[in-house]
């Protein structure tokens, strides 16, 4: 695999919040129309969209009609949440690299809180047990942070994971959060207050469990020629995969079919993912590992070979992964408390990244970053360099 | 019966014999009637062999709990009555995973494979969900 003639040369983004009073179009518009502004690239080179969601965004071809695209020659819609963010990413690279189209930006946008809810929350129609919701939902198995607590239940049994290792990675991402104006997350988050929130879904917290956001970000690739002559230092991609293991179920609610609690989508893409940029887990310097729940950066650390099955819950331990630490995560603060872009502003994160543009939150150094979009069952990654 | 407010399971040309079942107090899998595999959530197709042949068998109704949750928040409102309540993975004795409600048994009590069997609560006239207790109940 090679994506050598590809580059990321703009990142853009919203104002994130719990209710935009605004249409998801203008969302996608607004952090479109900011990563274009980012790299220097005039819109009427624009010539590909790329997007994902689940019945709760815009297409790509609404976005070429409110940005006044004049000649798309490459779209692609993607199905699914954070299991598509990366490779919302690598579809764009794909059809750069192939020659498909020259200049694609890549969107996520939603009113994920004051809009359509994940998962059936607030919705009491019945609709929610139709395909394998039939076998959850007349249970109360509705909602995502349910399902991951039977991960992390699991997790526990098998492994002696604790509720303060999960808590280590909220605490973590709190913290970085209050160094980015754009997280949504304000106030400073203790491991006793991580462990005195209530209870949602037994074993997970309330700061167990991401946001619900208002928002959208961007992303802006082109070739490399093209490369040469934009505003900011451009990022090459080492790697990408996407994929997952068997039985990855019919629909979103559909990961009763998988067999290992304990694993998700990672540990398929692992050998895909460093073999193909020729590097390991050792070798990143910071890491937007995908945290729709604690548990979820356990089993991806774990999944990546970032340390043994079983040990992520002594990896996330003592700072590792904080600013400072060998492997800081999150550094915008996360899902779990910058906001809940389905993956997409851990992107944007890493390219700032490795652009040095983060400030108080900048990982000195980082040359290598690896970002991650989770699906349980399947997800994608990919392995950005500034070099 | 009183009004019924839960979600209900809307069933398909490939599950309805599952819901039938329940509604008769038996619990079916799908079997493969080439490669003998059995499978529960039910597929058209085999995924071991591929074979379209199946047959809905009745199990025991025993089964392990593989994991649970305890739910303190409801997600909708028609559940806030039964919080707390637990939820889990059972592992079918002859094959398949279900997910369920543990009844008559206190949370505190719930243990990883402990033994479980289902009993069969008819929410509706129409409709019957197969929720599990422990064994134990019944020594």
């Amino acid at each position: 695999m090679s994506l050598d003639k590809v580059k990321i040369v703009g990142v853009g983004q919203t104002e994130y919040s719990k209710n935009s009073k605004r249409s998801v179009l203008s969302l996608a518009l607004e952090a479109c129309l900011d990563s274009i502004n980012d790299s220097g690239i005039p819109i009427n080179e624009i010539d590909g969209v790329v997007c994902y969601g689940l019945g709760d965004s815009v297409t790509p071809m609404a976005v070429a009609t409110g940005l006044g695209l004049d000649h798309v020659r490459f779209t692609s819609d993607l199905w699914g949440g954070g299991n598509a963010s990366c490779n919302s990413i690598l579809t764009a690279a794909m059809a750069i690299q192939s020659g498909l189209a020259n200049n694609i930006i890549c969107f996520r946008a939603m009113n994920g809180r004051s809009g359509y809810r994940l998962g059936g929350t607030g919705r009491d129609d019945n609709s929610i047990a139709a395909g394998d919701g039939q076998f959850t939902s007349p249970f109360g198995l509705l909602s995502f942070a349910q399902y991951h607590a039977m991960f992390a239940q699991r997790h526990m049994i098998e492994y002696g994971t604790t509720s303060k290792q999960l808590g280590a990675i909220a605490v973590a991402c709190r913290k970085h959060a209050l160094l980015n104006e754009r997280a949504l997350m304000k106030r400073p988050m203790s491991i006793q207050d991580y462990l005195e929130s209530p209870m949602i879904a037994e074993p997970l917290r309330l700061f167990d469990i991401c946001l619900e956001t208002d928002g959208a970000c961007a992303v802006l690739l082109t070739n490399d020629e093209r490369a040469r002559d934009t505003k900011k230092k451009p990022i090459s991609i080492m790697s990408g995969a996407n994929g997952g293991g068997p039985q990855p179920g019919l629909d979103y609610t559909g990961f009763l079919r998988w067999a290992d609690y304990t694993t998700c989508y990672a540990k398929y893409i692992a050998d895909d993912l460093w073999g193909r940029a020729g590097i390991r887990p050792a070798d990143v310097d910071v890491a937007m590992i995908y945290d729709c729940f604690t548990i979820s950066v356990i089993m991806q650390l774990e999944g990546l070979g970032f340390c043994e099955v079983g040990e992520g819950g002594h990896f996330v331990e003592g700072g590792r992964i904080e600013i400072g630490g060998a492997l800081p995560i999150n550094t915008h603060g996360g899902l779990l408390s910058e906001g809940y872009i389905h993956g997409l502003n851990h992107t944007v994160e890493a390219v700032r990244q490795l652009r040095g543009e983060c400030g108080e939150r900048q990982v000195k150094d980082a040359e290598i970053a690896l970002t991650t979009g989770f699906g349980t069952t399947t997800g994608s990654a990919l392995l950005l360099t500034n070099q | 019966m009183d009004k019924y407010f839960k979600p209900l399971p809307i069933s398909t040309q490939e599950t309805r014999e599952f819901w039938e079942g329940c509604k008769n107090h038996e619990l079916k899998v799908q079997k493969c009637l080439k490669c003998e595999v059995t499978r529960f959530p039910p597929l058209p197709m085999c995924p071991k062999c591929n074979s379209t042949d199946t047959k809905w068998i009745p199990v025991s109704g025993k089964g392990k709990v593989y994991s649970w949750i305890i739910v303190h928040h409801p997600i909708i409102d028609s559940f806030r009555e039964d919080v707390p309540m637990v939820i889990a993975l059972v592992d079918l004795e002859g094959g398949g995973r279900i997910v369920t409600n543990l009844i008559e048994c206190d949370p505190v009590n719930i243990k990883v494979n402990m033994e479980v069997i289902v009993e069969f609560v008819d929410v509706t006239e129409e409709h019957t969900l197969p929720k599990f207790k422990p064994i134990s109940n019944l020594l």
